[in-house]
């Protein structure tokens, strides 16, 4: 696979506190055109604070995040514009509860990216149906069962065209059964070229995707390295024990 | 301005006095409402069929007529009818109870239906009577539940007592009117008249927080 | 006079154009107060903090004062300083304002149990604060609120009668006018309340069905 040099998302020295307690601490890195990162570590280490402080629905306290080189972090009115660029797909769905799976996928294409409703309802067919949702189409979400949710989730945000997808947690909140097709859809897009910044537990599934994989304890980024590296020969004790309680509870797969 | 403020000072003792109406006619309302709220609620949960319908019945009536209308209704109509020679004052306490009565026998039956099946198996498996597995289970619990719905009426009829204008009662907002019709300063009167309002009405909403936070039953000593 | 003959010739056609005032006062005030609810919901719960204070304390005036002493500061207080408004339009301004502190907080309350994470989707998809709140939020917190506001609704209808105290001749107004020239109250009053019971038990019937067709699967 061709991988261009261009440099999609920069995130530099991301601090944020809440109250007395300081969830990150210093975060950097940076993620180039069709590479996946998988954040891994313990509970607590700010994972999903820092996915949240890149489409700044949490506000860092320092450290900037620059998105195709276009400072993210200081244009407070045009956040909007920025975060249609970016697809987050949540633990927990989120998905629209009042509206229709198709509906929820083409509500942020008309009122956001304002196209007629025609074309919306098209793509957002045409999004669905790459999830394996077509016919679920005029169902609420009520009537899914989570791994639907969630790929009707991922679907909504693969409609915005974005540049880069955030997944925090995508399977954390599922049922085992339903973990698998969610991970289909999610090694497909790699597959397939697309930007993404993935925050998990299943460390088969982030062996299998990763170029890059970065270890987080604490609000630091403790290792990072592709996932031979990280498994094999990680450069902390930190990291090793991790992985390997990891690897007790979930197994190798 | 200064004329204003030296309206309301002058004019407070006044109003004060008519605060003591208004409480009046609250608590004698709220206990009215209580003593008959209770026996109808236990009535529509534990009596038969007839007793549910009759019990339905009135609070249909008295929670679906406005209070204006019921005030009209009884004090210029029924209790001349019947022969009752009441004040306003009195005759205001009493449509305000019944009425109360209507809204505080569904609070109490919510909180009562709320309770589980089993309180009043559990009484009645130890021999008690069903009066008796009432009184001493059901009641208590189902009145601690009730605190808030019931805080929520004080707030009602505190607020409606206003309404009690219309047939003479001396209340506060009579005697705000009494006022402002002579010093012809309408507005910082019923300004003053409203804050008053608005200060018994959240003081003994938080009054009655305080006491569900020490969990007594409220309205005991309130026989009329 | 026998009952029958009184009712037909003396009172029907009083009522009757007291009713309709009725309707008219309540047809104005129920929409804008539902309305005015759902600004001051969303100015206390998404707005900057002036609005926000204003918004509550707002709520605690109408919520706390009785409503016929905000008819009367609209109606015999306001010409004090120049401002005049007709019964008819003092009682209906005074019925949207207060009706307005009711409904925000059924709505606001609805709004708070609507969970974060449909706030945080909307905005990842690139929503504005106001698309992310008219599109996702109000739909849901509406919905929930319906029981709430239904309630407020019927009180209103209820409470119209008020008007006639600062001498809006509605439904209750035409019944005292009679009954005192004739000296038939409980009879007239009777009646009376029984239009009202008949007018509560249509709308509440329209209420229920506005709420049968605005169900969702799985929501409320």
């Amino acid at each position: 696979m061709q991988k261009e040099n261009k440099v999609v998302l920069n995130v530099e020295n991301i601090h944020k506190s809440y109250g007395k307690e300081k969830i990150l601490k210093g975060v950097s890195f940076t993620i180039k055109k069709g590479e996946t990162k998988v954040i891994i570590g313990p509970s607590g280490s700010g994972k999903s604070t820092l996915l949240r402080c890149i489409n700044q629905l949490t506000i860092p306290d320092q450290g900037k995040i620059f998105l195709e080189n276009d400072e993210v972090t200081h244009h407070k009115k045009e956040i909007n514009r920025f975060r249609q660029k970016m697809g987050m797909v949540f633990q927990d769905f989120n998905l629209f509860d009042h509206l229709t799976a198709l509906r929820n996928v083409e509500i942020g294409l008309i009122k956001v990216r304002k196209m007629d409703k025609l074309t919306a309802k098209k793509k957002a067919m045409e999004e669905l149906k790459q999830v394996g949702l077509k016919k679920q189409a005029d169902l609420f979400p009520a009537q899914l069962s989570g791994g639907q949710k969630q790929r009707v989730s991922i679907a909504r945000a693969l409609a915005m065209d974005p540049k880069v997808m955030l997944f925090d947690e995508p399977t954390s909140a599922l049922d085992p059964e339903l973990i698998g097709e969610v991970l289909e859809v999610i090694k497909k897009l790699a597959l397939a070229g697309m930007t993404m910044v993935v925050v998990t537990h299943e460390m088969g599934f982030a062996r299998s995707i990763a170029n890059e994989i970065i270890f987080m304890e604490d609000g630091l980024i403790k290792d990072q390295g592709t996932p031979y590296k990280i498994f094999n020969n990680p450069k902390h004790e930190r990291t090793r024990k991790f992985l390997n309680k990891i690897t007790e509870l979930y197994g190798r797969s | 301005m200064n004329e204003n403020l030296a309206v309301i000072y002058q004019s407070f003792p006044f109003l004060i006095n008519g605060v003591m109406i208004t409480l009046g006619l609250v608590i004698g309302a709220l206990g009215l409402g209580f003593v008959m709220g209770i026996p109808m609620a236990v009535g529509q949960v534990y009596g038969n069929r007839y007793t549910f319908g009759i019990i339905s019945f009135y609070v249909w009536f008295f929670r679906g007529l406005p209070v204006l209308v019921l005030l009209f209704l009884f004090y210029f109509g029924l209790f001349s009818l019947l022969g009752f020679n009441l004040s306003a004052f009195a005759a205001a306490i009493l449509v305000l109870g019944l009425r109360s009565a209507a809204y505080q026998s569904q609070i109490f039956r919510g909180s009562i239906q709320s309770l589980n099946e089993g309180q009043m198996l559990a009484a009645r498996s130890i021999g008690m009577t069903k009066i008796e597995a009432i009184w001493h289970i059901i009641l208590p619990q189902a009145l601690r539940l009730s605190i808030p719905g019931w805080s929520n009426e004080y707030a009602i009829l505190l607020k409606d007592s206003a309404v009690t204008y219309a047939i003479g009662v001396m209340e506060v907002l009579t005697r705000a009117n009494f006022i402002a019709t002579r010093t012809y300063r309408p507005m910082p009167i019923f300004l003053t008249c409203a804050v008053i309002f608005i200060v018994l009405t959240y003081g003994g909403v938080k009054l009655l927080d305080l006491l569900e936070n020490k969990v007594k039953i409220p309205g005991y000593g309130e026989e009329r | 006079m026998d009952t029958i003959a009184f009712i037909r010739e003396i009172l029907l056609i009083p009522l009757l154009e007291g009713t309709i005032v009725t309707v008219k006062l309540i047809i104005f005030s129920i929409p804008l107060g539902f309305l005015l609810g759902i600004l001051i919901a969303v100015g206390r719960v998404y707005g900057k903090k002036i609005i926000s204070t204003f918004c509550a304390i707002y709520t605690l005036f109408f919520r706390g004062s009785p409503l016929l002493v905000q008819l009367f500061i609209l109606y015999y207080g306001l010409p004090s300083i120049g401002i005049y408004f007709s019964p008819f339009v003092a009682a209906v301004l005074g019925f949207i304002l207060c009706s307005g502190a009711y409904h925000s907080e059924y709505i606001r309350g609805a709004i708070q149990s609507i969970k974060m994470g449909q706030m945080m989707a909307a905005e990842a998809l690139g929503m504005s604060k106001f698309q992310a709140i008219a599109s996702i939020i109000l739909p849901q917190a509406l919905r929930r609120a319906i029981p709430g506001c239904s309630n407020e609704v019927i009180y209103l209808i209820k409470y119209s009668s008020l008007a006639f105290i600062v001498t809006c001749v509605e439904l209750t107004g035409a019944g005292k006018i009679i009954a005192s020239r004739y000296f038939e109250y409980t009879l007239v009053f009777l009646v009376v309340g029984a239009i009202y019971l008949f007018i509560v038990s249509v709308v509440t019937k329209i209420l229920s069905m506005l709420e049968k067709r605005l169900e969702i699967p799985g929501m409320g």
